[in-house]
């Protein structure tokens, strides 16, 4: 079964999307969507890095991805704004990134797989490390769901229940660079935070708590995947950017519809 | 046995002492307020209390098994996030529905469970807070100036249901304020907080302490002295009479204090 491409694919589709979608919610919640759009462009470096050095692009990737959030982290609050201080490290880590690759004349490499994904090249060794990776980000949030929403409410809430906020964003951080580093082979560096944003954002308007609006999330995020799949057999489409596009047009569909619902 | 006790307690945030040297100490069934003018304190003292801000010296004693509910001086729900009554009740730990309905019950607010909290309003939104507290069994409730934002029948309102809960549940309450004329007839005792602990003792003794007055002035119950002189003050001029006119401050004995304004000396 596994030897269809196109099995493989809708797997790693959902695998991602399984991931993503919960993760995301945080992103929304916690204001972060800039910061896993950084972290996404950054991993791009890893990416070069892990090539140049014949060790494999998913742990270089996280590595980057990791590195990158805790720089973030670490340097914020110290005379940048976080905005300023993103824009700077994100693109200064593309921009080196993608010079970096060029240097790697040995290899021939297809720099729009790693921009934009190439889904329908995933193998079974991907496949495995998706869903190892899924598994990881999904277990992660579920041990620390509470006190991660606790330390997303208010800080001081969290304090006074004996949480200490800084371990639990540091929890959501290195969630975050899994997710980067799983969703690489299926969107691309460029529309990870799609993946992560749209979802959350189209099931927003559908849920009256945290857990439902997780669930609802990655019912649009596997919808997306299958329907961008399915789209670009049809069009003869890229895939990363049809997936992104149907996960579009649900958050239009349930943003219109809601606003016409409230007349 | 105080529940909680300060004992030295300095605290500084980011190179400078926002607290220095406290000593104060909470019994049970006791209601304390802490007063003082704006970044006198009070907000960092609380939160030193439940954790959230690193004591620079001095202890802490916190007496073992002290249950502590907390309510924030404000909460801000982003609207991207969907959370019910019933929901935030749960967090972090899930609790029983009945438990949930008897809290939200004693904070005056029985009908709200299932009401998303962005569309509550600012007082029910105060009371599910306080009945978020009460759910962890308090034997010390923290309030940081929880009517913030409430007009004067609604704050009114809110701490009659603080007493109602004390009463109740004996559980003492500390609690920070700005609205003095309620302080002074709803508390125990009463501490006047400027970096340092002023003064401190039962409203009447507060209130006619020269250190409270400096801060405060008497004749317009301090409200309008609040805002006026939130510099660092001196004690020991030993002079009793009376600061609450206009241009009060309590150094016209010969004792001039560091962070005298120029404005101030001209005076």
């Amino acid at each position: 079964m596994l030897d269809d491409f196109l099995i493989r694919a809708t797997l790693a589709g959902l695998g991602v999307a399984l991931a993503a979608a919960p993760m995301g919610c945080f992103v929304v919640w916690r204001r972060m969507a800039y910061f896993g759009d950084a972290t996404a462009h950054a991993s791009i470096l890893g990416v070069a890095i892990a090539l140049a050095l014949s060790v494999s692009v998913f742990l270089g990737a996280m590595a980057m991805a990791l590195l990158m959030a805790l720089a973030v982290t670490a340097l914020s609050g110290r005379g940048y704004a976080v905005d300023t201080l993103l824009g700077v490290l994100a693109h200064s880590a593309l921009a080196f990134g993608l010079v970096a690759v060029s240097f790697l004349s040995g290899v021939r490499i297809d720099l729009m797989a790693y921009l934009f994904g190439d889904i329908l090249a995933v193998g079974k060794t991907d496949l495995a490390l998706i869903w190892g990776g899924a598994a990881l980000v999904l277990a992660l949030l579920t041990w620390r769901w509470s006190a991660l929403l606790t330390a997303t409410l208010n800080p001081d809430l969290a304090h006074a229940s004996g949480i200490d906020p800084r371990r639990e964003q540091l929890v959501l951080t290195l969630a975050l660079a899994v997710v980067v580093a799983v969703a690489i082979k299926v969107v691309g560096v460029l529309l990870i935070a799609a993946l992560l944003i749209i979802p959350a954002a189209a099931a927003r308007p559908f849920a009256r708590t945290p857990e439902g609006m997780a669930v609802i999330a990655v019912l649009v995020a596997g919808l997306s995947v299958l329907g961008g799949l399915q789209a670009s057999l049809m069009f003869d489409t890229p895939t990363g950017p049809s997936i992104v596009c149907i996960a579009a047009l649900i958050f239009a569909g349930s943003a219109l519809g809601t606003s016409l619902r409230r007349g | 046995m105080s529940l909680i006790e300060a004992r030295d307690l300095s605290v500084r945030y980011g190179g400078h002492t926002v607290l220095s040297h406290v000593d104060m100490s909470i019994d049970k069934g006791e209601i304390v307020t802490i007063v003082g003018p704006n970044g006198s304190g009070k907000s960092t003292l609380l939160r030193a209390i439940i954790g959230a801000v690193p004591v620079a010296s001095g202890r802490l004693i916190r007496d073992a098994g002290v249950s502590i509910g907390y309510v924030p001086q404000k909460l801000a729900i982003d609207p991207t996030l969907p959370m019910t009554v019933a929901r935030f009740m749960s967090l972090p730990r899930r609790q029983h529905p009945a438990d949930v309905a008897a809290a939200l019950e004693q904070a005056g607010v029985p009908d709200l469970s299932t009401r998303q909290m962005t569309d509550l309003s600012g007082g029910q939104f105060q009371r599910v807070l306080l009945a978020r507290a009460l759910l962890a069994k308090p034997d010390l409730l923290l309030l940081d100036e929880a009517t913030q934002g409430l007009d004067q029948p609604g704050s009114a309102a809110f701490y009659r249901q603080i007493e109602d809960v004390r009463r109740r549940l004996g559980c003492a309450v500390l609690m920070v304020s700005h609205e003095l004329h309620v302080v002074m007839s709803a508390s125990d005792r009463v501490i006047c907080l400027n970096g340092h602990v002023c003064c401190q003792g039962t409203p009447e003794i507060v209130a006619s302490a020269p250190e409270y007055r400096a801060l405060f002035g008497t004749g317009t119950q301090g409200a309008l002295a609040l805002y006026r002189h939130d510099h660092n003050h001196s004690h020991d001029d030993g002079c009793d009479h009376d600061h609450g006119h206009a241009h009060d401050h309590a150094h016209d004995t010969g004792v001039i204090p560091l962070h005298q304004t120029t404005r101030d000396k001209v005076h």
